[in-house]
């Protein structure tokens, strides 16, 4: 400023302010330069005025002895989103459901800058709340959503909040036994709060944290109580949009599709041999082989498929074969079983087997190949005529069974995750899912 | 920028108007209430001592707003039961007036603005809903406050008040609306919550230990 403004006389620096309490006179020191309204004294529990210089008393409220401390002492500084806050107060609030009473601590944070911030804490689970600054809309008090900045966040729970037990600075009138009716709408990892006190509605918004993080944030020694069971708003572990697994498996499948169709127009299927051969009851006892004619396989190295037919009829006939290359000698031993069983029993009709069989052998280099056959049959079969085709480059498709099996499992693994956590988070809602209110209402099931 | 410069007609001490259409100030030495007349400067009361408060804004504290610069040149300090706030008059580089209010650490800036009809403060309750500039404003609160002093430079009279009521309005973004009923007339200010770190504010008061 230019050298013609009269010298400021300057404010003078605020200061925490040491008081005394009227009651016991033990020493309370004000940390948020005149912002707190409330301040309770750590010694014998009065909630003291503190916009009054005489601190008048405003009430006094039974401690018991066995009263948690808070985690984080209050008078602890810790950075929260880049922003150094001091704890300067803590509250204890219940609420009763289905007559079960419900614990939680509230720790009031300030900055002298950046004004009052909040952290709740319920069984290691943690949330850093501030007092929201739009209007969220709900059409009225717990319904279904409610709406903040574009994004919508479901019912989750109303009910009524009571302070227990106060420490500390407060912003506000604070009183123990005062009730408030809290709701809570969330869009994991957010949670949003109404809280209705007379007349005046309040709106907030939280964001889960874990007690790791605010462990570090206030470099608190040890380590924080672990957390039990999932919270309202509490990150799902299973981090990935689980419809988004499922679009990118559909993907996958089509894509798998698309190239079983292409392999298999380009798959040539190529006739090289179809003979009838007859099975006499002699051969079958003197386990006679033969061979089949020769058939070229032209090309490139491809599959050969082996399929033989015979019209058995609660018989069987096994066949050994040998796919034989007349240039090298090289030779492919596999053997066939042709089997076909049915009847009647207590339970119905039943059949079991077919009178066909098919095998591929894959990468057969091209080249002249014949089959020796030595066929083996029921005893009690009489004789039949049986069939050997042979085609040359048929596809296969097993390989793209397994590639739809291994990319279905990690879906349905991800997704039952994702369900069993959602699960475990709507039963402690208003809304608990279904087969769950049943199950507790007759069996008194619980986790 | 023309500053104008006068002398206090109580103590002879140099006044400096940093913004050329501030109505009235406050001597920096001698705490009296000067109002600008045509010719020079008449006192009109005397400002009892403001009480600690803990605004870390001060006079002199610079800032942004969007792509325009400010500099905080007066404010009126209030108490409601609840506590108390600041309105922290500011000047804008282009020469316009606005309002920073901080109310326990919560910003915002709104201009005065014109609207016909403005509701008397008998027949405003909460939940009730007005349009100004196409945009609907929801009563939030009604919070009867007074009036604990001034200091600085501001657009109009104001001094020797006492019980004053206020109408906050809120919205579904981040605007809001003011109805004051200082005077006979309401006066109404529009404007929008900001946060402290998008102020970029200098000049700031320090607090003992942080």
């Amino acid at each position: 400023m230019s050298a013609g403004i009269p010298p400021l006389s300057g404010l003078p620096k605020p200061q925490a302010k040491a008081l005394n309490c009227p009651k016991c006179g033990a020493a309370i020191t004000l940390h948020s330069f005149g912002q707190a309204v409330t301040v309770v004294c750590g010694s014998c529990h009065t909630i003291l005025d503190a916009k009054d210089p005489k601190l008048a008393i405003l009430q006094q409220f039974e401690a018991t002895t066995h009263e948690v401390k808070p985690l984080i002492p209050l008078g602890t500084r810790g950075k929260l989103a880049g922003t150094d806050y001091e704890a300067i107060g803590f509250q204890r609030r219940s609420t009763k459901v289905d007559g079960i009473a419900y614990c939680w601590h509230e720790y009031v944070l300030f900055n002298p800058y950046k004004g009052t911030r909040y952290l709740s804490e319920y069984n290691g689970h943690w949330n850093d709340i501030s007092i929201c600054k739009t209007l969220p809309t709900a059409e009225f008090d717990g319904a279904a959503t409610a709406n903040y900045l574009g994004e919508t966040y479901k019912h989750f729970q109303s009910a009524d909040a009571s302070t227990d037990f106060v420490l500390g600075e407060f912003p506000w009138q604070v009183r123990v036994g005062e009730q408030a009716a809290v709701t809570d709408y969330v869009h994991p990892p957010r949670v949003l709060s109404s809280e209705k006190l007379d007349k005046e509605v309040t709106w907030s918004i939280g964001e889960y944290m874990y007690g790791r993080e605010i462990w570090d944030a206030f470099k608190l020694p040890g380590a924080p109580p672990e957390a039990m069971g999932v919270y309202e708003n509490q990150p799902s572990p299973v981090a990935i949009n689980v419809t988004g697994i499922w679009v990118a498996f559909a993907a996958f499948t089509v894509f798998l599709l698309a190239l079983m169709a292409g392999f298999d127009m380009h798959a040539k299927k190529e006739p090289v041999l179809h003979e009838t051969f007859q099975l006499n009851r002699a051969d079958a006892r003197g386990e006679a082989s033969f061979v089949t004619d020769v058939f070229e396989l032209t090309g490139h190295a491809a599959t050969v498929e082996v399929k033989t037919s015979a019209p058995v009829d609660n018989h069987w006939i096994y066949l050994n074969y040998a796919l034989i290359n007349q240039d090298t000698g090289q030779a492919w031993d596999f053997g066939r079983e042709v089997s076909y069983y049915h009847g009647y029993d207590s339970d119905g009709s039943w059949s079991e087997g077919k009178q066909t069989d098919a095998v591929v052998i894959p990468s057969v280099p091209p080249g002249h190949y014949y089959l020796r056959i030595e066929p083996e049959a029921d005893p009690l079969l009489p004789g039949l005529l049986y069939s050997v085709e042979v085609t040359h480059d048929v596809p296969v498709f097993g390989i793209y069974g397994i590639a739809f099996v291994a990319l279905l499992v990690p879906a349905v693994i991800i997704s039952f995750r994702a369900y069993t956590f959602e699960r475990s988070r709507w039963s402690e809602s208003d809304h608990p899912p279904m087969e769950l209110s049943n199950m507790s209402s007759s069996s008194g099931d619980s986790e | 920028m023309t500053q104008v410069v006068a002398n206090c007609p109580n103590c002879g001490a140099k006044i400096v108007f940093r913004w050329s259409s501030s109505v009235q100030t406050v001597c920096d030495f001698c705490k009296s209430i000067l109002v600008r007349t045509d010719v020079d400067l008449k006192k009109v009361g005397q400002v009892a001592d403001l009480p600690p408060d803990s605004s870390p804004i001060q006079i002199n504290t610079e800032g942004k707003y969007g792509n325009k610069a400010f500099v905080v040149v007066g404010r009126i300090l209030y108490e409601y039961d609840q506590g108390g706030w600041n309105e922290w008059h500011i000047m804008m580089n282009d020469g316009a007036s606005a309002w920073l209010s901080d109310a326990q650490n919560e910003y915002a800036l709104s201009l005065a603005s014109k609207a016909p009809n403005l509701p008397a403060a008998a027949q405003v309750h909460v939940g009730q809903q007005f349009t100004w500039s196409e945009q609907r404003y929801i009563v939030s609160v009604i919070t009867p406050a007074h009036y604990r002093g001034v200091e600085g430079e501001l657009p109009f009279q104001y001094w020797d008040k006492t019980d004053v009521t206020f109408v906050d309005l809120r919205t579904e973004a981040r605007k809001f609306a003011t109805l004051d009923y200082s005077d006979p007339e309401p006066a109404l200010y529009l404007g929008e919550f900001v946060e402290f770190d998008d102020l970029k504010l200098k000049n700031l008061r320090s607090f003992e230990g942080w």
